[in-house]
């Protein structure tokens, strides 16, 4: 099986990508994990009731758009299929109806989005205990909603923009409690003459934090010291607020400190990464038409930086440009006209950002959990495990492995690596661009023996296209 | 713990929505139901269960977290085979899903067993 463009993700920036390049003419796979388009900002967006997709908001319904025009474009679709492994050849491994195969591609488009950064506190691991994108994802996909009330914790638009679609949906959250340092909106300030110009993003804010206090959830600001309680499960949250200590019931708490870029499949392929202070996160490094350090691989998205939806899809647009451009698909002035107005658009969706940014930074607390907090889920380490292994010699995440098992759990870090980065870059007093990150492996994620035993490389595939195939002459598989 | 909304089980709000279909498995030996078009995940937190796995290292109950396959929290066994991330797998009719008791399982078992952990 063999591709011109392969893509990872289904989100906005994959759906763009993916549609761009085929319309184009190039022979396009999209590879996703999960069983429709959208990825999770749109996740469900195809099928999901009418009534549910007004309560959602009109951002959400603009991702029909996106899945229905990559419907259209003629671009291959795997869905359901698990990319576990890429090499600097661009042969891509993936696992799909229990089956692993490869795909060679000329090109390859990494739009794997965000996931929600680490937050460790003592109890985030009883069940119960959620991300916020958790909770949206039932409500999106699933139709389901809370019963009693869930307690939202933490920081960043997330959070309010779920308090306001559970209020929506009839199931307003018990409380909101917002771990912003008190302080932090006059700091951030200065950046809202440029979040001015972006469309939209700061009315909405507004708009829905008028209408929590409406609908009487209490919003506590400026929380500190958030402990969830419970033994089998989260019985109730804790925490200081306003000089004293608060503590609220529920057997549902979902906490949210931003997102950050999932960089599994750009670490695998050691893509260069640089850290970002005002993001709190490693980012990978990219060209003007977000190519990566490693030739022909290109990253669009959340995984590329933060920036939303919208961004998202113009980034998506702007790497299948640049992959038309590498190929030399496109004319030279169409090529840079196109371009050109889409970086427009990308500046003025940026705009906010900063704002944002500084705003919703995770507090001091929240980068140094205390010492008896379980730091990585999967191996139940302490971040006073992780200062005492620094105390030992121990310089970084990888040599953490060794002395601790962190990161080497099921969810090969995912959960745990920033957190990691962070306790140990404090502990040694260097920044977390020194300190680096895990060095991420294959498979990305667990799989069966048999797949592995009766994988099927893309030269031995039978019925399969020549290297030189033209563009439409697509896999047999 | 979690309630479906309603327009679930009216379905005619888009005109072409069929009411939800039931899909019946057991957990634990337990029948429960869910919905086509749910995860697995999902019919479990949607039937009450929190409970997914046991932490192989302290035993300690952990369930699902981020839903979205990246946390592996939601860890269970399916129709015999372990560590399967209940998140990613759409229900499916007669599924026989058992709680995860991972490495602690393995060596409170018979040794030389072949099971996963």
């Amino acid at each position: 099986m063999r591709c011109d463009l392969a893509v990872i993700g289904a989100g906005p920036a994959g759906l763009a990508a993916a549609t761009r390049a085929a319309e184009a003419g190039l022979a396009v796979e999209l590879f996703d994990e999960q069983p429709a388009p959208g990825g999770q900002i749109y996740r469900a967006v195809e099928s999901v009731p009418a009534a549910r997709r007004a309560l959602l908001g009109p951002d959400y319904a603009a991702g029909a758009e996106l899945a229905a025009a990559f419907r259209a474009s003629g671009a291959g679709y795997r869905p359901g299929a698990l990319v576990w492994n890429v090499d600097s050849t661009l042969d891509i491994d993936f696992s799909q109806g229990g089956r692993s195969r490869q795909c060679r591609a000329r090109a390859l488009v990494v739009a794997t989005g965000a996931l929600e950064r680490p937050t460790p506190l003592p109890g985030w691991t009883l069940p119960g205990v959620t991300t916020a994108g958790a909770l949206q994802i039932l409500l999106k996909a699933h139709g389901c909603v809370p019963s009693e009330g869930a307690i939202l914790a933490g920081s960043g638009p997330l959070l309010l923009l779920l308090a306001d679609q559970l209020t929506r949906a009839g199931a307003p959250p018990r409380a909101v409690v917002e771990t912003v340092p008190r302080g932090r909106l006059l700091e951030a300030a200065r950046h809202l003459p440029a979040a001015l110009g972006a469309p939209g993003y700061l009315a909405k804010g507004l708009r829905m934090i008028r209408a929590l206090r409406r609908a009487g959830v209490p919003l506590h600001r400026h929380a500190t010291d958030l402990v969830i309680e419970g033994r089998e499960q989260a019985e109730a949250l804790s925490f200081t607020a306003g000089g004293r200590r608060h503590r609220i019931e529920s057997g549902l708490v979902a906490l949210h400190q931003g997102v950050v870029p999932n960089q599994q499949v750009t670490r695998l392929l050691r893509c260069a990464h640089r850290w970002s202070d005002s993001q709190r996160c490693f980012l990978p490094v990219l060209d003007p038409w977000f190519e990566s350090s490693v030739e022909k691989v290109f990253v669009a998205g959340d995984g590329a930086g933060i920036g939303g939806a919208a961004s998202a899809a113009l980034r998506g647009r702007l790497a299948a440009l640049g992959v038309l451009r590498r190929f030399g698909a496109l004319d030279g002035a169409a090529l840079e006209q196109e371009a050109g107005g889409l970086r427009r658009r990308l500046v003025r969706d940026g705009a906010v950002r900063p704002l944002l940014e500084a705003l919703y930074a995770p507090s001091a607390q929240v980068l140094a959990p205390a010492d008896e907090t379980l730091v990585c889920r999967c191996e139940e380490v302490t971040a006073g495990q992780i200062r005492q292994a620094v105390r030992l010699g121990c310089p970084g995440p990888n040599q953490a492995k060794s002395f601790l098992r962190c990161g080497m759990g099921p969810c090969q870090g995912r959960m745990c690596g920033l957190a990691v980065t962070e306790i140990i870059a404090a502990e040694r007093g260097e920044v977390p661009q020194t300190v680096d990150y895990y060095r991420i492996r294959p498979p990305l994620k667990p799989l069966p023996l048999i797949e592995l035993a009766s994988f099927e490389a893309a030269e031995d595939q039978p019925g399969d296209a020549p290297p030189d195939a033209p563009p439409d002459d697509r896999d047999a598989a | 713990m979690l309630t479906r909304l309603e327009d679930e089980s009216e379905g005619a709000e888009t005109g072409r929505q069929a009411p939800a279909q039931v899909i019946r498995f057991t957990f634990d030996g337990r029948p429960l139901t869910g919905r086509h078009g749910d995860s697995l995940a999902a019919a479990l937190l949607a039937s009450g269960v929190l409970r997914f796995r046991v932490s192989p290292v302290s035993g300690a109950p952990r369930g699902p977290f981020c839903l979205m396959g990246v946390c592996f929290e939601c860890l269970v066994e399916i129709d015999g085979v372990g560590n399967l991330q209940a998140c990613m797998v759409p229900l499916e009719e007669g599924m026989a899903v058992r709680t995860q008791g991972g490495g602690v399982r393995v060596v409170a078992g018979a040794a030389g067993t072949s099971e996963a952990s």
